[in-house]
């Protein structure tokens, strides 16, 4: 269990990058200037080829599989940066590549892997990301279908040129490529807590051609619990690079501000707290390159591996951003200290492709009980 | 990669062949663990094949060398070899402190001498070791160790006593820490000495624990003679080897937090026990409990491994056996809590006979986060050492 030389490459060239183009400061000026996203940031990072790191060669990608994904994800979750390489690149790139004919392959995955082509996945209704709770319906007619419903809370999708729909019916569940300006869908957005926007999308009898299903009608499950899998375990990544960048910050804070005239970094209190969190980092660090490991091999633990890391990350990176901001008193609560702001990142991403108790509970499924 | 193929083909037509059906059944408790030694009485024909065959081909150290009898085998064939048992859930052939913990400090310190004397004997279980390193006055604060061996000549005179000393009246011999020099720091003036228990003054007293066994002993030494030949590494020195062997101690113990070779997983035996309602486990607790023990578990047993990988790749981060140690530790004292709720009130029996084990277990698994260096003195490690925390 240990990166091959090309995996550690691509994870040292993107912290070099990361740090240079999207430091804390950058997420901090765009949202003060009332923004929601990092278009200029996205441009630089499809130069480098990141939108096609788990596309196939076949499809213009590079074919670095999830390892590789993961590994830049966990240095995007240092640096917060913002893009849609989770939702765009690796969540739904997964899910066309799956579920997708070699025409949708063809005419979707070579133009997100140059990152021209935003997607995202809508399937969630409740925000509990339960698939169970998925109603929006596909109706056929003449050479087509209709498709209404509502879908909420989807990070990137206002930004999004094309929206996965997840439908559910008698036959089963289905995804749809609908493009975002078709007739009959609309956006509401809304501000969440990390400065992004969410958005919540009305299907109102949104007509698609039959080219539009990817797959068979009713066919989408497995695809769909492959594309859980991926989101998880990837969207732990992303919380495993925040735990580190908070508590190094956090150790770092400690070795430096003086109380009681003592390092405060010097109290048994804070040293145990600390020692203690460094070891479930340790812990989870092995959780998530086992799961990822594990996409990459199609291995038949994939799932329980993913769900796995997913809880385990999520748990983490809660205690690591609350430690951080107790462990650096009252500065810890201001606006002006960035502290804080791996907090807000790590509460939409514990929350993203399902939280802390929708996996555990998957895991125990899995796990046959 | 090929060669690993093949090493795989044989390993796994070797120990179908030759590990005997009782060695492949879970152990019920310590006491199914084969310890060996002089005075061992095997439980079973299968337990005595099963220690000869595999300490025949040096499997009961597979990576030792084998011109002292270890198997020479590489970490990949290795962990081949590991993989292979627990595919038939073939149980580990020797338990043993010389296997986990005297053995790599011997190889790394003694002498090519010492080595042929004492390495042959660990792997094929002929001796049982003891661990004469906590005193009275010494526990978490190890060094500060009192007792004390004189220089006579040809011998050392050696005068206190260890407290702790897991096994001691069932040892044959002793790796004790001694006190060469009393005027220095604590940690200077400490030497590796090995012993036969047998030895003239050497007396144990088993302590009674709140579990109602005796694991641990008392060890008295009244005016014991060691010879010269015996001390492992520089005299005044032994704190360096006192420490390696820690790390080996600590690693041994934190295993404790893996799930056992060939168990059904917590969750799965809840819900044998307590039973199921739409093919979800009865009580929700209990379930989300033990969802997140098992997440914790298999999160902690891939530690294990990447923390090895990493270490074979010369990456290990130092204090590693701190982490697992302590995290070993706590996971299996949850576990134990959660074979208690799983086993109701019928758990609480405290017979002598197995029908009290499982009781006897959760109270031994106490000592867990203690011995071996408690978890407040791991953290203490990590803080420091890892994390550069200030003093």
């Amino acid at each position: 269990m240990i990166l091959s030389e090309e995996q550690q490459l691509l994870k040292d060239s993107a912290k070099a990058f990361l740090s240079e183009s999207a430091p804390i400061s950058a997420l901090r000026a765009m949202r003060d200037a009332g923004d929601d996203h990092m278009p200029e940031l996205w441009s630089k990072m499809s130069e480098m080829g990141w939108p096609g790191i788990v596309i196939p060669d076949a499809y213009s990608g590079l074919e670095f599989g999830y390892v590789g994904a993961g590994v830049v994800l966990e240095e995007m979750g240092r640096t917060l940066a913002l893009s849609p390489f989770l939702s765009s690149a690796v969540v739904a790139a997964s899910l066309i590549n799956q579920l997708g004919s070699e025409q949708q392959k063809e005419k979707y995955l070579p133009s997100i892997a140059t990152g021209e082509l935003t997607a995202v996945l809508a399937a969630d209704e409740s925000g509990f990301f339960d698939l169970e709770d998925i109603a929006t319906s596909a109706t056929a007619n003449d050479g087509g279908y209709t498709l209404s419903g509502s879908k909420r809370g989807v990070i990137d999708g206002h930004n999004a040129d094309l929206l996965l729909i997840v439908t559910n019916g008698d036959e089963g569940m289905s995804v749809f490529a609908v493009e975002k300006d078709a007739a009959g869908v609309s956006c509401e957005t809304r501000l969440i807590v990390d400065s992004q926007r969410a958005a919540d999308i009305s299907l109102d009898s949104v007509v698609v051609s039959s080219d539009a299903l990817m797959g068979t009608l009713g066919g989408a499950s497995d695809a769909l619990e492959f594309t859980i899998d991926v989101a998880a375990a990837c969207s732990a990544a992303e919380m495993l690079g925040i735990s580190i960048e908070a508590f190094e910050r956090t150790v770092g804070y400690l070795k430096e501000r003086e109380q009681f005239g003592s390092k405060i970094g010097t109290f048994q209190g804070l040293q145990h707290r600390a020692a203690q969190l460094f070891a479930e980092i340790e812990v989870s660090k092995s959780a998530v390159l086992a799961a990822l490991q594990a996409l990459d091999e199609n291995s038949e633990k994939r799932s329980v591996l993913a769900s796995m890391a997913k809880a385990k990350c999520a748990k983490v990176v809660r205690n690591a951003t609350e430690e951080g901001v107790q462990m650096h008193g009252g500065i810890g609560m201001t606006d002006e200290f960035d502290i804080g702001f791996f907090m807000k990142r790590a509460a939409v991403c514990r929350q993203a492709y399902g939280d802390y108790h929708y996996h555990a509970d998957r895991f125990a499924s899995l796990r046959g009980y | 990669m090929e060669n690993l193929e093949q090493f795989r083909a044989e390993t796994r037509e070797w120990l179908e062949a030759n590990c005997p059906e009782d060695m492949r059944q879970p152990m019920r408790s310590d006491e199914d663990q084969c310890w060996g030694g002089r005075n061992w009485i095997f439980k079973s024909e299968g337990q005595k094949l099963w220690l000869e065959r595999m300490a025949e081909k040096g499997w009961t150290a597979p990576r030792w060398p084998a011109e002292y009898g270890g198997g020479g085998l590489s970490g990949s064939e290795a962990k081949i070899l590991g993989e292979e048992m627990g595919r038939i859930g073939a149980r580990r052939p020797l338990s043993s402190f010389g296997l986990d913990m005297l053995g790599p400090a011997l190889l790394l310190y003694a002498t090519e001498e010492q080595k042929q004397q004492y390495i042959p004997d660990i792997i094929n279980g002929k001796i049982r070791w003891c661990q004469g390193y906590s005193e009275p006055n010494a526990g978490s604060d190890l060094a500060s160790l009192r007792t004390k061996a004189e220089d006579m000549g040809d011998h050392y005179l050696i005068n206190g006593s260890k407290v702790w000393t897991s096994y001691a009246d069932k040892a044959d011999w002793i790796f004790c820490l001694v006190r060469t020099d009393f005027d220095c720091p604590k940690h200077e003036g400490i030497s590796f000495l090995l012993f036969d228990m047998t030895t003239e003054g050497v007396s144990t007293k088993p302590i009674k624990l709140i579990s109602g066994t005796s694991p641990f002993c008392e060890t008295f030494f009244d005016n014991v003679q060691v010879p010269k030949t015996q001390l492992v590494g520089t005299l005044n020195k032994g704190w360096e080897i006192a420490k390696y062997l820690l790390t080996h101690e600590r690693a041994m113990i934190g295993g404790f937090g893996l799930a056992g070779g060939g168990m059904k997983g917590m969750g799965q035996m809840a819900a044998a026990k307590r039973g199921t309602k739409d093919g979800r486990l009865r009580d929700a607790s209990l379930r989300a409990e033990a969802s997140a023990f098992e997440i914790d578990e298999m999160a902690f047993g891939l530690t294990i491994e990447r923390i090895t990988d990493e270490t074979k790749a010369g990456q290990g981060t130092g204090a590693s056996s701190s982490i697992l140690k302590m995290y070993g530790t706590e996971l299996n004292k949850l576990r134990q809590e959660l074979f208690m709720a799983i086993g109701a009130t019928d758990a609480l029996n405290f017979d002598t006979d197995s029908k009290g084990a499982l009781v006897r277990s959760w109270l031994r698994s106490k000592a867990n986060s203690i011995e071996g260096g408690t978890t407040e003195v791991q953290l203490n490690i990590i803080a420091k050492r890892i994390l550069g925390l200030p003093a």
